[in-house]
């Protein structure tokens, strides 16, 4: 009987905050059928929001993904000093709020700041730009790939890769043939929690980019942008596409999550 | 076997190239050092470097300059209302949370394989989508009839939303791996289910329900884009401290903001550092 109590106490909870809500806004966006969701997707703007957001996405990925498995390798096969310490702030990341990593990047790569002062005279625009945006999404995503591969590789162990060596292996003929391989699934499965990461972050992408509609608006900015300006049909259109995109991440983590 | 431990950390990336290259072992020469260097490059450059400055540019106008902008009475007002919210959403998270994960682990109905997957959902779904999302349901249209918008409640409701995978996440597994054969004695002895909840179970539990609830309030105190619609942005009523620094970001008061995100930046560590703590304390006990 107590069991029956924690059941319906534990669904109750998850249906007023989960299910109810985010069904809910399905149901608002679909309720008139597909016509005005496809309507509210393909206009220009937020066409122009989904091309922003996959090229941040895509850059940010590609280099955590680059960071990510270098320092798994680097985490789990090497020793060196400060290895505590460096794993340590990989984590650091997560603590911090997107609106102060957003703050933290204006005051290095702002106009007015001393790198970014320097990178505007080459020409290159940081903030209120695209390179602004991959930053603060590398930054808030930075975690994923390098906590998603190390378990993986610890497990694999290198006995592989030592005798791959002493038969002759270049350590890139190692890494392509007997690391890589291993540790794919979990590759696979940081990759795909990074991207999910990056196509739906707010907060730090809301502080450098400028909010600029058109420009540098990407799909979760457009949701708000459009939200406040009471187009509520666009905002949901496009919140019910994002949370199309999260439940497809869900069930391909579920699909990839090592040892389930 | 690793190599070339002797070599500091961080040399600039560029330095290998003109730079020695000392014994060739079975890895590349040099490669250590370069591969640190790299990743201790990226992360100063996207990471560190830019957190720092935003610590250096609270101080650097003096204590003084850093104490009144913090204390100025709506970031004051943001800052109490942001631990605030924090504690009690943690609180909610460490019994319902714990309750979650029991009846995942310890009950069955159909369906739980899909409730299962849907514990993740809050962390795959942008927060500002998370945000829309119970502004639908709790906002001024709702079909409840319950308008939480603009309400301290409202803001607790989305800090509730974003946080509700961390308890349950952490305690899980544990729950998962505990022997049942323990419960099963103390029943033989007679004890009541409570006693054996409370005198076999629990005691289990209490590492990983605690640092499921310290990484739940993390988050809320970073909390930033669940908060922003729902909340309305009131100053002294539902203003968190993430949307005061954002407030404080576009009136151009970068100082101020800065004084308030090393206040949050502070809060995080000391909550993660006792995480840290925790975690060793329950490893030490498992």
């Amino acid at each position: 009987m107590a069991k029956h109590g924690l059941r319906v106490i534990a669904i109750a909870y998850l249906f007023f905050l989960l299910v109810l809500p985010v069904g809910l806004i399905i149901w608002r966006t679909f309720g008139d059928g597909l016509g005005p969701f496809t309507e509210a997707l393909t206009s220009a703007s937020a066409v122009h929001a989904f091309q922003v957001t996959l090229t941040v996405a895509l850059w940010a990925v590609a280099a955590n993904t680059v960071f990510g498995i270098g320092t798994a390798i680097l985490l789990v096969r090497h020793s060196f000093p400060g290895k505590r310490l460096l794993n340590a702030l990989i984590d650091l990341p997560m603590a911090v709020s997107p609106v102060v990593v957003g703050l933290a990047l204006i005051l290095v790569y702002g106009k007015f700041a001393p790198v970014g002062g320097l990178l505007e005279s080459w020409g290159v625009q940081v903030i209120f730009s695209t390179p602004g945006m991959v930053l603060a999404t590398v930054f808030v995503a930075l975690p994923l790939v390098v906590r998603a591969v190390v378990p993986v590789l610890e497990e694999l162990g290198d006995e592989q890769e030592q005798a791959a060596h002493t038969l002759g292996a270049s350590p890139l003929q190692t890494f392509l043939r007997i690391t890589l391989p291993g540790i794919r699934w979990a590759l696979a499965y940081g990759v795909v929690l990074c991207l999910a990461r990056s196509l739906g972050e707010y907060g730090a992408v809301a502080v450098v980019s400028g909010r600029l509609v058109d420009q540098t608006q990407t799909l979760t900015l457009f949701v708000e942008e459009r939200f406040q300006n009471f187009d509520q049909p666009a905002a949901f259109a496009a919140a019910t596409a994002l949370a199309l995109i999260a439940v497809i991440t869900l069930l391909l983590t579920k699909l990839l999550r090592p040892k389930g | 076997m690793t190599t070339d431990v002797a070599v500091r950390p961080a040399p600039p990336p560029g330095a290998p190239g003109g730079g020695a290259r000392p014994r060739s072992r079975w890895s590349v020469p040099g490669g250590t050092a370069l591969g640190v260097g790299s990743a201790v490059l990226y992360l100063s450059l996207i990471v560190l470097i830019p957190l720092a400055v935003v610590a250096w540019r609270s101080v650097d106008q003096g204590p003084g300059y850093f104490w009144r902008a913090v204390t100025t009475p709506d970031a004051w007002a943001a800052l109490t209302l942001t631990v605030g919210a924090s504690f009690l959403v943690a609180l909610i998270n460490l019994v319902m949370g714990t309750i979650i994960a029991w009846v995942l682990v310890r009950d069955r109905f159909p369906g739980k394989a899909v409730v299962d997957t849907l514990i993740d959902l809050p962390f795959a779904l942008p927060t500002i989508v998370a945000g829309l999302v119970l502004l639908a349901l709790y906002g001024p249209e709702s079909p409840l009839g319950l308008n939480l918008a603009y309400s301290r409640a409202g803001v607790v409701l989305a800090l509730l939303f974003v946080t509700l995978p961390f308890v349950v996440r952490t305690v899980q597994p544990v729950l998962l791996e505990l022997d049942k054969e323990m419960e099963q004695a103390a029943a033989s002895l007679g004890a009541s289910p409570f006693q054996t909840f409370r005198r076999i179970i629990l005691p289990n539990l209490v590492p990983a329900m605690l640092s499921g609830t310290a990484l739940a309030f993390t988050r809320s105190i970073a909390e930033f884009g669940s908060t922003v619609l729902i909340s309305g942005n009131l100053p002294f009523k539902t203003q968190v401290a993430a949307v005061n620094i954002f407030s404080q970001i576009e009136g151009d008061n970068t100082t101020g903001a800065a004084a308030i995100s090393t206040v949050l930046l502070v809060v995080a560590l000391v909550a993660l550092v006792s995480l840290d703590l925790l975690q060793r304390w329950g490893s030490r006990r498992g």
